[in-house]
């Protein structure tokens, strides 16, 4: 059994404006110790689906459909003191921003004591002592001092590692890492994604990455999932979708990027923008831009089938 | 050729604190003795981490921000010698695009209004003559003219930069500043906007002084590409030496650094120790010292200058001394 499957997940916000269906029919599973990266465009529906996941989704977002089983438990079933027991104990996440995570007016050392406190529970001397092994663990020099800094005292990497540190402490089976280094220098980037690797593999743990960065991506996911319009349009094990991608949307973005082989060349860019999410059409949510549309994709919204052993793709077209 | 930019020994001191409850002034250095040149057509790179003073030093150059010390000639003019209206004149030259396509456009102002500004300013032409110019302006940069009757809100982030875009080209400028031009921008969107400026740069025959925290977007753009660090330059050469060649560990840590999104490429990685030190306390000697894989005695005291390493390429670290 998959640690985490969802399946089939419609999140969608009713606004002034019509129903935002940010997300619109997502499935994936990600196994035990197992790297999953979800990688898509601002808007894609990427942070919404690991909103739902912890179903922390704001108002007036709500999940609509679908299902979302942890160890074969449906958290959708479960009750808000149930859901309270999942997040920080079975499922934790991390963010861009540290100070989204970080209390400004205690101490590192305290949050990461509370966090182990409400897990665990305890006395209160050892759950410090298990705080500073935390930042010792994350490669925040001098735990036992910095433990006693604010927030604000950190630098952004060091923060962003004290956060890393807080989410751990309690031992989650999967930590959702959202765009963690998107806002750090990339030297310090580096380091932070040296340090997720070198967790991950330690604690056997998995991690499911939201990220807009290919690059990253390459770093350190085993299997990667590419969302678009709130759908996943391909997923595959990381080495495939650099060396075969196969949806047109995929092919695309990675055109886009500058390439050592290309310095200086035009880039290929996709033409237009994402759809806009309020309309109901049918049909492929890429066909408007991409350049292989034929008739019928305008008319058939593309299952996600298994075109290669663990390769999935949606798009009838794609030649494999 | 006369270098269309030239800058010498460019400085920029900022002091900070002294106020109330913030304890005694200090001084930051935030560009400190900086040098190029840029020729004509050209296009400079410019990438360093956030705090390495590679924004102040493209403000410094328009004279946005007045320097400390040094000397900038744009043009053949000593710019720091011009009167006031002299420079008021010669800044429809150089023209600046900013990172941040949503904070930079005026929001109450129409998208045609933005774009003729600058020609409404300078009185380079009238009403009907300004309307024909915007039409043109926004075709060059890929838009209908119809968004000339647009407000900045309704528009995506891609079409705000080619707004900014369009208005820095509305004077006719020899040298744009292009401030993190893409970083606020999607990777399908970033690459619309870079094809974009590299075909301004053929068709109007730009120069450009690109700046950007991404070393490939970078390298990507530019002919020569200057790595800064606490504000000094460490390296500066032609692209493609500085890229199979880096002459400097900060060079070489950045470009391992960087992710590239292609597993194929996967190199030896070198993560620097630490992160970058404040600037309130620069570190003796080599400023990349405390963080550099290959520090030796010699860097903790003495400060390493540019010197050549090859043809048009410069690194300031002593390691290189000790090549032949």
């Amino acid at each position: 059994m998959a640690l985490l499957s969802v399946e089939g997940l419609r999140t969608h916000f009713a606004t002034g404006a019509g129903t935002v269906r940010a997300v619109d029919g997502v499935s994936f599973a990600i196994e035990r110790g197992e790297v999953l990266g979800l990688v898509g465009e601002s808007g894609c529906g990427k942070s919404v689906t690991s909103l739902s996941i912890m179903r922390l989704v704001p108002p007036p977002g709500q999940i609509v459909a679908g299902r979302i089983r942890l160890e074969g438990e449906d958290l959708l079933d479960k009750d808000a003191e149930a859901m309270r027991r999942v997040r920080g104990a079975r499922i934790a996440m991390v963010f861009q921003e540290p100070m989204t995570s970080l209390n400004p007016v205690f101490t590192v050392g305290d949050q990461i004591t509370a966090a182990v406190l409400a897990h665990e529970g305890g006395r209160r001397r050892a759950a410090w002592d298990r705080a500073v092994e935390m930042l010792d663990q994350v490669q925040v020099p001098s735990p036992g001092e910095r433990a006693r800094d604010y927030p604000h005292q950190l630098s952004g990497g060091l923060r962003q590692r004290a956060m890393i540190a807080l989410a751990l402490a309690p031992g989650p089976q999967l930590l959702i890492a959202d765009e963690p280094t998107t806002a750090l220098d990339v030297t310090i980037q580096a380091q932070i994604l040296d340090l997720l690797r070198r967790l991950q593999a330690e604690r056997g743990m998995a991690v499911l990455l939201i990220t807009h960065d290919l690059g990253v991506v390459a770093e350190l996911c085993h299997r990667v999932a590419i969302i678009y319009a709130g759908r996943i349009v391909e997923m595959a094990p990381v080495a495939r979708i650099f060396e075969e991608p196969l949806h047109p949307y995929t092919r695309g973005l990675l055109r886009c990027l500058p390439h050592p082989s290309r310095f200086g060349q035009p880039l290929s860019s996709i033409e237009g923008a994402p759809p806009d999410l309020r309309g109901a059409d049918a049909g492929c949510p890429f066909a408007p831009r991409c350049p292989l549309a034929i008739e019928s994709c305008r008319r058939h919204e593309p299952a996600l089938a298994e075109r290669r052993p663990g390769h999935f793709v949606a798009c009838p077209v794609a030649v494999v | 050729m006369a270098p269309l930019v030239e800058v010498q020994g460019l400085e920029k001191r900022f002091s900070v604190g002294g106020a109330w409850l913030r304890g005694r002034r200090r001084v930051i250095h935030a560009v400190d003795g900086v040098s190029f040149a840029i020729e004509p057509g050209e296009v400079l790179g410019l990438v360093g981490e956030s705090g390495c003073g590679k924004t102040t030093t493209g403000r410094l150059i328009l004279r946005l921000i007045e320097p400390s010390a040094g000397r900038i000639r744009f043009e053949g003019h000593d710019l720091m010698a011009l009167s006031p209206p002299r420079l008021w004149a010669t800044r429809q030259r150089m023209q600046i695009v900013f990172q941040d396509p949503f904070a930079s456009l005026n929001p109450r102002m129409r998208v045609g209004s933005i774009i003729a500004e600058p020609l409404a300013i300078y009185e380079r032409a009238g009403a009907t003559e300004r309307r024909r110019q915007v039409s043109e302006l926004l075709d060059v940069v890929g838009l209908d003219p119809a968004f000339a009757e647009r407000y900045p809100h309704e528009l995506s982030g891609g079409q705000r930069q080619r707004i900014g875009i369009a208005a820095a080209l509305a004077l006719r400028p020899s040298l744009i500043v292009a401030d993190e031009p893409v970083s606020a921008l999607d990777v399908s969107v970033q690459a619309q906007v870079l094809n974009l400026l590299m075909d301004l740069r053929r068709r109007f025959g730009l120069t450009y002084l690109f700046i950007s925290h991404d070393l490939h977007v970078v390298l990507h753009m530019s002919d020569r590409v200057a790595v800064m660090y606490l504000g000094e330059i460490v390296e500066i050469g032609p692209r493609d030496a500085l890229y199979r060649a880096p002459k400097h560990p900060y060079t070489q840590v950045l470009l391992s650094a960087a992710p590239v999104a292609d597993p194929t490429l996967r190199r030896e990685r070198i993560v620097p120790k630490g992160e970058v030190a404040s600037p309130l306390a620069v570190p003796s000697g080599c400023r990349f010292h405390p963080r550099c894989p290959l520090v030796f005695e010699r860097c903790r005291v003495e400060r390493p200058l540019l010197r050549q390493v090859g043809a048009g390429h410069e690194a300031a670290c002593h390691l290189n001394d000790a090549r032949p």
